[in-house]
């Protein structure tokens, strides 16, 4: 429920407070309201969580982050999190 | 040792292992509770019960918000999604949360049209793509999960997106830490802090712990090295007759929290005078609501819930176990009647519930920590 996922910042939208990140190789858009204006840019890392960036960190810190969600066995979770978020994606 | 030795820093933990050990004094029980669910899973998990010396105690707080969510509250949100025309949203965690009547999924099974969501924006999708329903987002969860869903009635109104409803039962965790530290059976001798919900309030929040209870908060990472170390500080301070905040998880916490975030909050929340909360009962300024302004979007204001206060299953002790007075083995029904193909309460849901991490980790591996 209180998992964070580090992803990579792929685009940020024109308009939207919306950012398109790379997760594990699953791409969605994650909405980046929750960060100052302009903190963030294509390559650098967030953390994730119901489909908001909690924070900016950095690539380090993102590896971390993987690490611990494999130690927790919920890397497998945390993919299908973001695989769900529907959001921002053109209706089927 | 099973999960810690698989873990890349094994000998690092070995290592601050043996600095608790020497830092805590024989002679005295050192009660030290990790307020947060996740912190309680990786412990689980990774077996650090097993690296501890005995006389320090693990106590389980309350930080996993479908444990802590009261029956009557399932019930309520339920009967929202009794209503004709509505669609009900939740997050998966929520879908085997029994009620009175059974469990999300189990209406849903029964006719009721209950959909499992990752974010709430993805509710106001399913609202926007369905006018001729109401959709309505059962929020739960902490200060992690709050501003999320702040932002979303915020996108709402800014859609005009009007058939879209949240019935609010997001929690803050200080006040519970309050209501454990005031309440007479719960000694606790230092809190191992939140991680992710102190990356959103920030390390002051806690500050009156340490000044007026004379407690060490020392707030945590997830990894087992992490939570070991914070202990080790916890223990340090105490050793010390020390008591301050200090911040393990500076790589993802910062001291003053996520400023946006926070003004998300205030924007559109303000503090329930009380609320109701499984095992702890009823605890002043402990819940959010939604702020008038936003009334068009209350689920609460729309819709009439019962707000029935319901007791806990017969034989659960849930609350007991919520509070750290029972460990989970101790419960009468845990892995009995209650187990996670068939949860009774609460606890055995979510992975950052006690008894299911106690069920799925612990059971086997060490029987003697009961």
């Amino acid at each position: 429920m209180c998992l964070a996922i580090p992803g990579q910042i792929v685009e940020i939208a024109e308009k939207e407070p919306l950012a398109r990140v790379n997760v594990g190789g699953v791409t969605r858009n994650v909405n980046v309201g929750l960060l100052d204006d302009g903190a963030v840019a294509p390559g650098d890392w967030i953390l994730i969580h119901v489909g908001f960036a909690l924070s900016k960190i950095d690539e380090g810190q993102a590896h971390d982050q993987l690490r611990m969600l494999r130690a927790m066995g919920e890397d497998g979770l945390a993919i299908e999190e973001v695989r769900g978020y529907r959001f921002a994606e053109p209706s089927q | 040792m099973k999960y810690v030795d698989e873990f890349r820093d094994a000998g690092i933990i070995s290592g601050v292992a043996r600095e608790i050990a020497r830092t805590a004094k024989p002679s005295r029980l050192y009660r030290i509770m990790e307020v947060c669910g996740g912190h309680t899973h990786s412990i689980y998990r990774h077996g650090l019960r097993d690296v501890l010396p005995a006389n320090i105690e693990l106590v389980h707080g309350p930080g996993c918000p479908v444990c802590v969510l009261p029956t009557g509250r399932v019930d309520d949100g339920l009967a929202i999604a009794a209503r004709e025309n509505v669609i009900l949203t939740c997050f998966g965690d929520m879908m085997r949360v029994p009620g009175t009547k059974g469990t999300p999924l189990e209406l849903k099974a029964r006719g009721a049209d209950i959909r499992m969501v990752y974010s709430p924006l993805d509710a106001l999708r399913i609202a926007a793509s369905n006018p001729e329903k109401h959709v309505c987002f059962f929020a739960i969860g902490f200060e992690t999960t709050a501003p999320s869903t702040a932002l979303t009635i915020l996108r709402a109104q800014e859609l005009g997106v009007n058939n879209f409803s949240v019935f609010c039962n997001h929690v803050t965790i200080v006040p519970a830490m309050r209501a454990i530290l005031d309440s007479p059976d719960m000694r606790i001798d230092g809190f191992v802090g939140p991680g992710h919900v102190s990356s959103i309030t920030g390390c002051r929040p806690y500050e009156f712990i340490a000044r007026d209870y004379g407690k060490p908060v020392v707030v945590s990472g997830f990894e087992p090295l992490d939570i070991l170390e914070s202990i080790l500080l916890i223990l340090r301070q105490l050793d010390a007759g020390e008591a301050r905040v200090e911040n393990q998880y500076k790589r993802i916490v910062p001291w003053e929290g996520n400023p946006p975030a926070l003004m998300a909050l205030a924007r559109v929340f303000e503090l329930r005078p009380y609320f109701e909360w499984r095992g702890l009962g009823f605890i002043s300024q402990s819940a959010l609501s939604i702020k008038p302004d936003f009334a068009g979007f209350d689920a609460e204001k729309l819709f009439n819930v019962p707000g029935v206060r319901v007791t806990d299953p017969r034989g659960a002790q849930c609350g007991e176990v919520l509070k750290g007075v029972l460990k989970p083995p101790q419960c009468k029904l845990f892995g009995t009647e209650c187990n996670p193909e068939h949860p009774v309460g609460a606890l055995m849901v979510s992975s950052e519930g006690a008894c299911a991490a106690y069920y799925r980790y612990a059971m086997h591996a060490s029987a003697v920590e009961a």
